[in-house]
């Protein structure tokens, strides 16, 4: 079955699509741009080049699968307001995964690791898999600082993606160079089973993790001296 | 007609997401959910919780705006968004909800200015509009005064406010008086029982100087202060506060600036037509008195029903089916959403 895959998390823009079979997930096109200022100008002209690369029409989509984050606000819609509409035109159903996961996951090598990506404002949105690729801790939003002491104290051995390479001095971790940002293929194999299946969709509900910058309004202020 | 274009239209530049289906100038489906009532205790809209409530608003939306109008998305001709001028993060949701259905149903995509779409609504309501015509556009994000002379491809920005909108005055005046946010309908309400002569508020930029370098400008925050101070002073020497008089003097100070300087374009351009939109627009003493005060000059006053001059997915429908109809070409799929889009841009053409 043919599944378009998006994330918008990270400043990596992403659309691929991949094959969904028995077997397992094979790619079959991608294209991802790193730039954090226009997921929104990027990724519908990507989610176009990829089904143009295959000369497939969307009707022939099975699936959508989206990275749910935690990223960037406002970034992180993009993806998931282009899979929900995507998904509710074509009659598709969309499953939606963590998008650490597809940068932890894939880095599993027998020994628990953190994975991070760049949460601005001087923190890390972060999460800890076993040596599995299984989370165990998280995500979360916190200071690198916090996120390396858990670190140390769950016997992480390496530290992956792009908030790792961002604060490596402070996580205090050898950083593994790849992947940098959420992996399509494993997108699209965490969601596999429930794709295989012919699981109900679900709704993209993002982990945004941090309330709204919002302040409720003062007293107000007199005009008179 | 059935050979007039199908067009659906997406508004999110602000706390309203809204999907309005029409065909040619008839309205199909006005389908709309509103955050307000999220912003209410912070008495102002907040752009992230506006941008959530989007997300979550949209597929539903479009659900029952289809349902409504008994199309489907493969039926329509074009899809047309709000792309500015807006809040960012709520416009960048609209536009990749368009993109994303137009790459599903392979339609093109129109991104439209927002203030021209208040202009188009009344088309849904009163049909095709002459040209040149005057629009008033009036709401808590925008005072706009603009000569309209072809809605398809251009207008021409006489004035706007050069401090608060319009929309932003009542919501702090409602406040000052313990009034609910949004403050508009309420002032309205309120003003019903008061005297609008009992209190004598300044009408911002109509003095002589002031009308040298601002003929068509507005400013509402002077007459804001004017009214705390009013209140304060009553608060101070301890008397109670005449709400409803307030309210009608504060509204008539609003009405009698923005329809003054409305006219006085009209008049000096030679335009025959007025048109009211925005969120202000549902104020019934504006309509009154514009209509009064047109009269005398025969110009005729052209203000859709309240519903459609808030923020809704209509006005974005009836503008695209204008462009459609125009020969307009769409946005490219790189549209960006643009929070400071120029009234001159009435759409984003694919060309270059
Ligand atoms: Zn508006």
């Amino acid at each position: 079955m043919l599944v378009l895959v998006v994330d918008s998390s990270t400043p990596a823009v992403i659309a691929a699509l991949v094959e969904v079979t028995a077997a397992g997930v094979e790619m079959r096109a991608q294209r991802c741009a790193v730039d954090a200022r226009a997921h929104g100008e990027l990724l519908a002209p990507q989610v176009d080049a990829v089904l143009a690369d295959l000369g497939a029409r969307p009707s022939a989509l099975g699936a959508i699968v989206a990275g749910l984050g935690p990223g960037p606000f406002t970034g992180l819609r993009v993806g998931l307001v282009t899979a929900a509409t995507m998904g509710q035109a074509l009659g598709l159903p969309t499953y939606g995964v963590c998008s650490l996961d597809a940068v932890g996951f894939p880095a599993a090598a027998g020994e628990p690791v953190l994975a991070a990506t760049d949460a601005r404002r001087r923190e890390i949105y972060w999460a800890v898999y076993d040596g599995a690729g299984q989370r165990i801790v998280g995500p979360e939003v916190s200071a690198p600082a916090v996120a390396a002491a858990r670190a140390r104290d769950l016997a992480v051995v390496a530290a992956i993606g792009d908030g790792a390479h961002r604060y490596a001095a402070t996580l205090e971790l050898p950083v593994a160079d790849e992947p940098r940002y959420p992996l399509p293929v494993a997108l699209a194999r965490l969601a596999a089973e429930r794709i295989a299946a012919g699981a109900p969709g679900e709704p993209l509900t993002p982990l945004y993790l941090r309330r709204p910058d919002a302040v409720a309004a003062a007293g107000r202020k007199s005009v008179l001296p | 007609m059935a050979d007039e274009p199908l067009v659906l239209g997406i508004e999110t530049s602000c706390d309203e997401t809204g999907v309005g289906i029409v065909r040619g100038h008839t309205l199909l489906a006005d389908a709309l959910a509103s955050s307000v009532e999220e912003h209410a205790r912070f008495g102002g809209v907040v752009p992230e919780v506006a941008s959530r409530a989007h997300l979550e608003a949209i597929v539903p939306t479009m659900d029952r705006a289809l349902t409504e109008a008994g199309v489907t998305l493969a039926d329509v001709d074009a899809i047309a968004v709000t792309s500015g001028p807006g809040l960012a993060g709520a416009l960048l949701v609209g536009v990749a909800a368009a993109k994303g259905y137009a790459v599903a149903a392979d339609k093109p995509v129109y991104g439209v200015n927002h203030l021209a779409a208040h202009v188009a609504v009344d088309t849904l309501e009163h049909g095709p509009l002459p040209e040149p015509a005057i629009a008033l556009l009036v709401s808590g994000g925008h005072s706009s005064l603009l000569l309209v002379d072809d809605l398809a491809h251009g207008v021409t920005p006489l004035g706007a406010t050069i401090d608060d909108a319009a929309g932003e005055a009542f919501d702090k005046v409602a406040r000052l008086l313990g009034l609910p946010f949004p403050g508009g309908p309420y002032i309205d309400r309120a003003a019903g029982a008061g005297d609008p002569a009992a209190i004598a508020f300044p009408r911002g930029l109509t003095a002589a100087k002031d009308l040298a370098a601002h003929r068509y400008d507005f400013s509402f925050s002077g007459l804001k202060t004017a009214v705390a101070r009013w209140v304060e002073r009553r608060q101070r020497a301890g008397e109670p506060i005449p709400v409803a008089d307030v309210a009608a003097s504060f509204q008539e100070a609003v009405c009698d600036v923005l329809i003054g300087k409305a006219l006085d374009a009209c008049r000096s351009s030679g335009v025959q037509t007025l048109v009211i939109g925005g969120g202000v627009a549902a104020n019934s003493r504006l309509r009154a008195m514009a209509e009064q005060r047109a009269a005398k000059y025969d110009i005729r006053v052209r203000t859709p029903r309240p519903k459609l001059c808030t923020d809704n997915g209509a006005m974005v429908a009836a503008l695209g089916s204008h462009l459609v109809a125009a020969g307009v070409a769409p946005s490219r799929l790189d549209l960006p959403a643009d929070s400071a889009m120029p009234l001159t841009t009435v759409s984003v053409t694919g060309e270059e």
